[in-house]
């Protein structure tokens, strides 16, 4: 029996998918060892303690909650200090994040300042004994290496996509923790903060990514892309390199080894030829839909459904199929 | 200023990887190594920060074996201006003990700046420079996509997950640096013949206890094999069909 300690990370006090993940693997590895609880913790603005119900429904039986005026915006210095106040005063054997931007922040941190072993970018975890066994994908995905972790307490972050969420609900109670650090007294200060569209679904966040490439041959036939991830509704829209380098799209976009590495329910590429780099980025998606006009095309060694057209024939067609298709739920 | 960087080995990120016999490493055999993209950039920068803001120094430093200082030459055939080796015959996949190394090296070298890249190609864990950060009790900056220095003060630009930010810290600072920020100079022909003159320092590497190890390595199962469903606007339907039934996500 181990307690299991999850950051459940939030924006504008609502939780991210990614949030959610963490707590359903966090849950799983409480319960290999045989029922031990899982305890979350949140931080954000008053008010951020509703989220509590809904972390229980996915098998939190413990959320702590850190309140402060000054936790409006992410601010890692803090949450980083508090997670590990925390996990130094429970008796936990792991400490879960996610492998998201602000996991990415938080988890080495704390694991220094506890000084226990981190390992990040975990797609499957369990733990037997002594000993914590994790997947990790390594070469942009081309290796999967499996490690061991010999300690009592250890960090790890998961991969966005690699657990799904799944309903566990239990009866959820709360406790409040001060923040470990002054929000005030951080070094960095976050000056400005741009949004990248208003309601814009993250490439993290969404079930579903339309990507587009070289072959929408123009930035304005990316609307076609957008118009395809609005007719889903739960759709971001991605890009390869190519085009990025281009200035058609923002470099946030960028999806592949050197970009942002996703795994939705379904990817869509349009336009797209499948370089390695790129592939990269998607091949772990769990179904995959190419368009491209080239028939010999490496996108289509990978897709499961492909269409051998022109996109931007094809591309209108498809988002009104799937607009009657939505219509008709 | 003062400034570090500290730069990783890495193979060819094009390469067709294979498992070595003893399946708990890759097999190294015909691979290109070199200087990791990221940490490039990273060189890039802190050259470029040092050219702008006048005399100051530049130092790399490796955790390898001696392969690595073949990456420190490039290093300082680009235009660093020294550079230590932390010796050990393999970079443990504990980044946590390779930041104890590092920060045990870097917390009496007076730098103003650290630099890193965001993460490594090969492990994609960028773990080392956040906790070298948190070992050195110094402002950490990651995935900078630009980055200014000022009277003593840093402002970089993030750009995460649909949202950018612009961020101000005090030196000294660790600072991983994201591509878009620099092109990667090309050594010039009388920097690859200065380097070999330039000091290389070789020091134990101070990792301490190594708790996470590799079990075993493998190539990750193949998806099924592509699947051409029909051509232009006339295989929409099935494609809706398929989607609907067979893989479920309308």
């Amino acid at each position: 029996m181990a307690n299991v300690l999850v950051f459940a990370e939030t924006r504008a006090n609502t939780l991210r998918k990614v949030a959610l993940e963490s707590v359903t693997a966090a849950r799983a590895l409480a319960d290999s060892t045989g029922g031990g609880e899982v305890h979350a913790l949140v931080a954000g603005s008053p008010g951020i303690a509703a989220v509590a119900e809904q972390l229980g429904q996915h098998g939190a039986d413990l959320v702590v909650v850190v309140e402060h005026a000054g936790l409006a915006n992410f601010d890692r210095e803090v949450v980083a200090a508090t997670l590990a106040a925390r996990a130094k005063s429970g008796s936990y054997r792991i400490v879960v994040v996610g492998f998201s931007a602000q996991g990415r922040d938080i988890g080495p941190r704390v694991a220094a300042k506890l000084d226990v072993p981190i390992v990040t970018d975990v797609v499957e975890a369990s733990v037997t004994g002594g000993a914590i066994t994790v997947k990790h994908p390594a070469y942009a995905n081309k290796v999967i290496v499996t490690l061991e972790i010999n300690a009592p307490l250890a960090v790890l972050s998961v991969r966005p996509g690699a657990f799904m969420v799944a309903t566990a609900p239990h009866a959820v109670r709360t406790e409040m923790m001060a923040p470990a650090a002054e929000p005030s007294a951080s070094k960095v200060v976050v000056k400005e903060l741009i949004e990248g569209g208003k309601g814009k679904l993250d490439l993290g966040e969404a079930p579903v990514i339309v990507a587009g490439g070289r072959g929408l041959k123009a930035p304005e036939n990316f609307k076609l892309a957008e118009d395809l991830a609005a007719a889903f509704g739960n759709a971001a829209v991605g890009a390869t390199r190519a085009v990025t380098d281009e200035g058609w799209r923002p470099h946030s976009d960028q999806i592949g080894q050197t970009g942002r590495q996703v795994s939705p329910q379904l990817y869509i590429a349009v336009g797209i030829s499948g370089a390695i780099q790129h592939l990269a980025g998607m091949r772990s998606s769990r179904t995959i839909v190419a368009i491209n006009k080239d028939k010999d095309a490496p996108i289509f060694k990978v897709a499961d459904y492909g269409i051998v057209g022109d996109v931007l024939e094809v591309l209108p067609v498809l988002t009104q199929a799937v607009r009657e298709a939505k219509a008709a739920h | 200023m003062k400034i570090a960087v500290c730069i990783k080995r890495t193979p060819d990120s094009e390469s067709r990887f294979r498992i070595a016999a003893s399946s708990a490493s890759i097999d190294e055999t015909g691979l290109k190594f070199d200087i990791d993209d990221f940490a490039s950039y990273a060189v890039e920068v802190a050259l470029q920060l040092n050219e702008k803001q006048g005399p100051g120094e530049t130092v790399a430093y490796a955790v390898g074996p001696d392969a690595v200082q073949e990456t420190l030459r490039k290093a300082m055939s680009m235009g660093v201006d020294r550079a230590v080796q932390l010796k050990t015959d393999a970079v443990p996949y504990d980044g946590l003990a390779v930041a104890k190394a590092l920060a045990a090296e870097l917390k009496s070298g007076g730098y103003d700046l650290i630099l890193f890249g965001k993460h490594a190609f090969d492990t994609s864990a960028g773990i080392v420079g956040t906790a070298t950060a948190e070992l050195l009790g110094v402002s950490c900056v990651t995935a900078a996509t630009k980055l200014d220095i000022a009277n003593g003060r840093g402002t970089a630009r993030r750009e995460l997950e649909g949202v950018a930010e612009i961020v101000e810290f005090p030196l000294p600072a660790v600072v991983t640096i994201d591509e878009g920020i620099a092109r990667p100079r090309y050594p010039s022909l009388k920097g690859i013949m200065s380097a070999k003159k330039k000091p290389l320092e070789t020091r134990p590497a101070q990792l301490g206890n190594v708790r996470v190890t590799v079990k075993s390595m493998a190539l990750p199962p193949d998806r099924p094999p592509g699947r051409i469903i029909g051509e232009g606007t006339a295989a929409v339907p099935e494609l809706v069909r398929l989607l609907q039934t067979e893989a479920k996500v309308l």
